[in-house]
C-alpha cells in the first residue's frame, strides 16, 4: 500500500486546491453543467452543439473551440467558480472567474494560483477526461454532477 | 486529429434511482442497439428492485416466490444470488446480499446489469463504447483510436473535483461510498454504517465484481487496499474521512 499525495489541504484557498489537482491529476473539469432529463445525441465528437434542454454556460465557434463556465462551488475559503475552454475536446484554457478576496493572503495566493491554474490547465490539455466515477450518483445528483457535463459539452 | 471526426452516440438515461449514461465511440448508426440496451436496463429494475413491491426480489422477500419460481420467471435471478454468495465468500463477510434479514442484491446487480448491457451492446457488434450506471462503468475498447479511456474519480469531499484519474481499454471502474447520500453502506458485522473510508473506487475486467469490491472495500476500510493485492487483476483507490489517499500496488 503506497501513499497517494492528492490535492487536499486545509489551510490555503480554494483556488489553490484547484491548482493542486492540476498538478496530480493531469486534466480540469469545471464544476458542473446543469442538464435536463434524458435526451439522445449522435454527433461528431467535440464540435457537436451541446444538446437542446443544456443550461450550461458554453458557447461554441466555428473551429470546435467552446468556453464552458462551471456552476460555483462552496469551498470553506468562499465560492469558485472556473471557466474552461476546450478546443477539440481539449482543455487550452481555464480561468477562475470567481474566487476568495478576502484578505490580503487570499489575494497574494490568488495572484499566483490563477496564472498557474491556466498553465496547468493547457499543459495538461493532452490529457481527457471521458467518465466520472464516484460514489452513489442519485438521479437528483446527476444534475449538476461532472459526468452530466461530459454528457452535454460532449468533451 | 481524431477528436474532430470522432464518432459518438450518447444517450442517458434514467433508471434504479440512478442515470446510466450509454457512449458508444464506434462509427454508425446506434438507436436500435442503445434501445435493447434501455430495455435490459428497465427489465433488470423490475426483477431486482427492492423499491418495487412487484419485483421478483420483493416477493421472494415476502415469502411469495420461491427461488426456483424466481428463477423460472427470470433465469437470470439466481445467477445473481450465486454471484453475491462468490463475492460474500471472497470478501469475508464484507460484502452480502442478506443484511439484517433482508433480501437485497442492490449492491451487486447495477454491475452486473452494466456490464452484461456491454456484452449487449457487443453482440450488435460495437468494439468501442462506455456503458456507466451512476459512476459505475464498464468501459470497452478505447475512446477514440489509440486512445484509451480515462475516468476521473472524484472527490468525495468536494463532488465538483477530480483527484484522480484511471485508465485504461477495456476495464471496469466503480466507486461506492457515501459522497452524495451520506454514510449508508452497512457494515454486516455491526449493522452501522461504515465510515472510515468515504469512497472506494476499484478497477479491474469485471464491473459486477469491481462494484461488490468497491462496497466491501467502504466496510473493510483503509486494510481493503491490502486485501485487494491479494485479489488478481484488481485495485483500489481509497479515501478516508479525513481526506487520505492510500492505493493498492497497481493503482
Amino acid at each position: 500500500m503506497r501513499r497517494v499525495a492528492l490535492a487536499l489541504f486545509s489551510t490555503i484557498t480554494g483556488l489553490v486546491i484547484l491548482l493542486d489537482f492540476k498538478t496530480h491529476s493531469a486534466s480540469t473539469i469545471p464544476a458542473a453543467v446543469s442538464t435536463a432529463g434524458p435526451s439522445t445525441r449522435t454527433g461528431t465528437g467535440s464540435a457537436a452543439t451541446p444538446a437542446a434542454g443544456s443550461t450550461a454556460s458554453s458557447s461554441s465557434s466555428s473551429s470546435g473551440t467552446k468556453t464552458v463556465t462551471g456552476d460555483s462551488v462552496d469551498t470553506q475559503w468562499g465560492p469558485v467558480q472556473v471557466e474552461i475552454t476546450l478546443s477539440n475536446g481539449k482543455v487550452t484554457k481555464a480561468n477562475a472567474v470567481v474566487y476568495p478576496t478576502q484578505n490580503p493572503r487570499d489575494q497574494e495566493i490568488n495572484a499566483y494560483a490563477i496564472p498557474a491554474l491556466n498553465q496547468e490547465a493547457v499543459s495538461a490539455g493532452s490529457a481527457q477526461i471521458d467518465m466520472i466515477s464516484g460514489a452513489t450518483v442519485t438521479s437528483t445528483g446527476y444534475v449538476g454532477s461532472l459526468q452530466s457535463a461530459l454528457d452535454k459539452a460532449g468533451l | 486529429m481524431p477528436a474532430a471526426t470522432l464518432a459518438r452516440t450518447v444517450h442517458v438515461e434514467h433508471c434504479m434511482g440512478t442515470v446510466f449514461t450509454i457512449d458508444v465511440r464506434d462509427p454508425g448508426e446506434w438507436g436500435h442497439a442503445v434501445g435493447d440496451v434501455v430495455a435490459w436496463l428497465h427489465q433488470v429494475d423490475a426483477v431486482f428492485s427492492t423499491y418495487r413491491p412487484d419485483s421478483n426480489i420483493s416477493r421472494m422477500q415476502r415469502g411469495e416466490l420461491r427461488l426456483a419460481d424466481a428463477h423460472d420467471a427470470h433465469p437470470d435471478v439466481a445467477a445473481v444470488l450465486d454471484l453475491c454468495a462468490q463475492v460474500q465468500l471472497t470478501t469475508g463477510g464484507a460484502f452480502t446480499a442478506m443484511q439484517a434479514g433482508r433480501l437485497d442484491p442492490t449492491g451487486l446487480v447495477k454491475g452486473w446489469a452494466v456490464e452484461r448491457a456491454s456484452l449487449l451492446l457487443r453482440e450488435h457488434g460495437s468494439r468501442n463504447h462506455a456503458v456507466n450506471g451512476g459512476g459505475d462503468m464498464q468501459l470497452a475498447g478505447e475512446a477514440e483510436p489509440g486512445r484509451a479511456w480515462s475516468v476521473g474519480i472524484v472527490d468525495p469531499r468536494d463532488r465538483g473535483r477530480v483527484l484522480a484519474t484511471a485508465t485504461g481499454r477495456d476495464v471496469a471502474v466503480a466507486t461506492s461510498g457515501g459522497a452524495e447520500r451520506g454514510p449508508h453502506i452497512l457494515d454486516p458485522f455491526t449493522a452501522r454504517p461504515a465510515t472510515a473510508v468515504a469512497s472506494a473506487s476499484v478497477r479491474g475486467p469485471s464491473l459486477t465484481f469491481a462494484d461488490a469490491y468497491a462496497t466491501a472495500a467502504v466496510v473493510m476500510g483503509v486494510e481493503a487496499a491490502r486485501w485487494l493485492d491479494g485479489i488478481d487483476g484488481y485495485e483500489a483507490l481509497l479515501v478516508t474521512a479525513e481526506g487520505a489517499a492510500s492505493a493498492s500496488a497497481g493503482w
